[in-house]
């Protein structure tokens, strides 16, 4: 495979990882969690280094989930205490990612480890760092991460899949009919954050968030099934990620801000297109009345 | 033979650092309907969702059959309020009614031609079985409860608790949903009714308990629904006219 393919490959399989779990972000309205998790994954990482000395995608993964459920559960935690939620998300993260901030500069300085790397993340180094791996041979590592999650993804959201479906729906009946709703929390939160973290290399922090979100946003506006949602969500994130590259190198620009800036794209043909929420299908149908509940 | 299905002691759970329940105690008797009524912020949504485990109590004991719920919840159907879930989520009403059975189903499965079956008869007891494809947001408000109802039906249980079910529904969705709860008496099966209306309570209900932060009254309609009982509950800004068996309760704060 050339240089090429392995960029284009690792950014789809970002865009499709991203593209599955944010449709679940979205549904169970918990959007903002993406950003908080993908910045306070960072301590996680630097946590993972300070303990095990070294860069390893393993350490780096439980790092990232460490990290993941630490802030789902602080979030939690201060809610309970009566912090409103959004506030308490923005006390959470803000507060671990400077601290993971402040241990990058102090602790680890020596490390290829840079506030800048981990938020806007470098994909065209990530074809230089390869991996033997049997019957295939060398692939990069970033992406053989990758890979492996979006296999662990694709596993849970196929074996809960209606488990996910009631949670995100209807949490209390989930939980009078005796799912683990809190469980099910905790377990998407773990997906989030692994994807987020394997994402790292390849967009960064900051970008990881469009890529969770915008996709599966736009995906909502098209169609009415859970099912279909998910296969347009992960579309539009590879769609997303192959146009930003070639945008990126057509403009010579940031290949994690043109495949950002892709999903934007995406999203506003959405708006505009859609049939049921579209601005063109509303001008040209007269307006439902419809029952708000 | 009538025994009890439910059985509370002395319940206290609290809201948002306010005590909303103060020492519940109450039984309920096998196929019985009972109206739980009382003014707004008197605890009614607690109390269910505190029995059922869905909000923490800070003491008492609840029972059903004399169990804990843990061990009584294949056999007990709740029907949240209306407003509690996003009626724009991408599913239609069939696939709503079918998630009633997802406690049975089982892990790692999904359901099959035959919990389709019995979803779909569930939507035809409530007459929506024209709707069954349709995307929910795009049902109005009764059916949306039609549909709620048809869930907790597709569930089979033998206990039933109903989060306002009649509030802001149609006529014909009020008569379908009591029809229903009047066949589920019939079948022997146990429900509890938060309600708001109280003319309608001697019609739809035969046991009313009047909840207001503490139990006020409760046991047979005919014995407990007094006027005495209802401004004592509502508190004295409340005034009632009674008019024959028609009680109209009017804040005069409003």
């Amino acid at each position: 495979m050339t240089y090429t393919m392995w960029i284009i490959l690792t950014a789809s399989l970002v865009g499709l990882s991203c593209g599955l779990i944010g449709v679940y972000l979205i549904l169970k309205k918990q959007a903002m969690m993406a950003d908080a998790i993908s910045h306070t994954v960072l301590l996680g990482i630097v946590l993972a280094y300070m303990v095990t000395q070294q860069l390893s995608g393993t350490a780096m993964l439980v790092g990232g989930i460490f990290a993941g459920i630490l802030t789902a559960f602080l979030v939690q935690s201060l809610n309970n205490l009566k912090v409103q939620h959004d506030a308490s998300l923005g006390i959470v993260f803000t507060t671990l990612f400077a601290i993971g901030v402040i241990l990058i500069s102090t602790s680890v300085g020596n490390v290829h480890l840079d506030v800048q790397h981990a938020l806007m993340g470098e994909i065209t180094f990530v074809p230089f760092t390869t991996m033997d791996i049997p019957l295939i041979g060398s692939v990069p590592k970033a992406t053989a991460i990758l890979a492996l999650v979006l296999i662990v993804v694709i596993f849970f959201i196929i074996a809960f899949y209606k488990e996910w479906k009631i949670t995100s729906f209807d949490p209390a009946l989930a939980a009078s009919i005796g799912i683990p709703v809190i469980f099910f929390h905790y377990l998407f939160m773990t997906l989030v954050s692994v994807t987020t973290v394997a994402s790292f290399d390849a967009v960064g922090a900051i970008l990881v968030v469009a890529m969770l979100i915008t996709p599966a946003a736009a995906a909502y506006l098209w169609t009415d099934k859970l099912i279909l949602m998910l296969f347009l969500s992960g579309g539009f994130g590879i769609i997303s990620a192959v146009a930003g590259y070639w945008v990126a190198t057509w403009l010579n620009t940031s290949i994690s801000g043109s495949m950002a800036l892709m999903t934007g794209c995406i999203f506003f043909i959405t708006f505009l297109l859609s049939p049921k929420h579209g601005l063109i299908s509303r001008w040209v149908r007269p307006a439902e009345v419809r029952e708000e509940a | 033979m009538t025994s009890s299905v439910i059985r509370v002691d002395d319940l206290s759970a609290s809201y948002q650092k306010n005590k909303v329940l103060n020492d519940v105690s109450f039984e309920v008797k096998e196929g019985t309907i009972t109206a739980i009524v009382g003014p707004n912020g008197a605890g009614k949504s607690t109390l269910i969702k505190t029995m059922l485990g869905l909000h923490p109590k800070l003491t008492g004991n609840v029972r059903f059959w004399g169990s804990p719920f843990k061990t009584a919840k294949k056999k007990i159907g709740y029907v949240p309020q209306r407003g509690s879930v996003d009626w724009d989520f991408p599913t239609d009403a069939l696939d709503v009614v079918t998630m009633g059975l997802y406690g049975k189903i089982g892990w790692f499965r999904l359901p099959s031609k035959k919990d389709k079956e019995k979803a779909m008869n569930a939507l035809k007891k409530m007459g929506m079985e024209a709707y069954a494809h349709r995307q929910i947001s795009q049902l109005s408000g009764g059916q949306q409860q039609r549909v709620f109802l048809a869930r907790a039906l597709a569930q089979d249980a033998e206990l039933y608790f109903m989060d306002e079910p009649l509030a802001g529904v149609d006529a014909s969705t009020e008569k379908a949903i009591m029809t229903i709860l009047k066949e589920l008496k019939s079948n022997g099966k146990t429900v509890l009714v938060v309600h708001h209306d109280l003319q309608t309570v001697p019609e739809y209900f035969d046991h009313v308990l009047f909840l207001n932060k503490t139990v006020y009254a409760h046991g047979q309609t005919e014995e407990v629904f007094t006027t005495d009982n209802i401004a004592r509950t509502y508190g004295g800004d409340m005034q009632w006219v009674g008019k024959g068996d028609q009680y109209v309760i009017q804040s005069s704060s409003h």
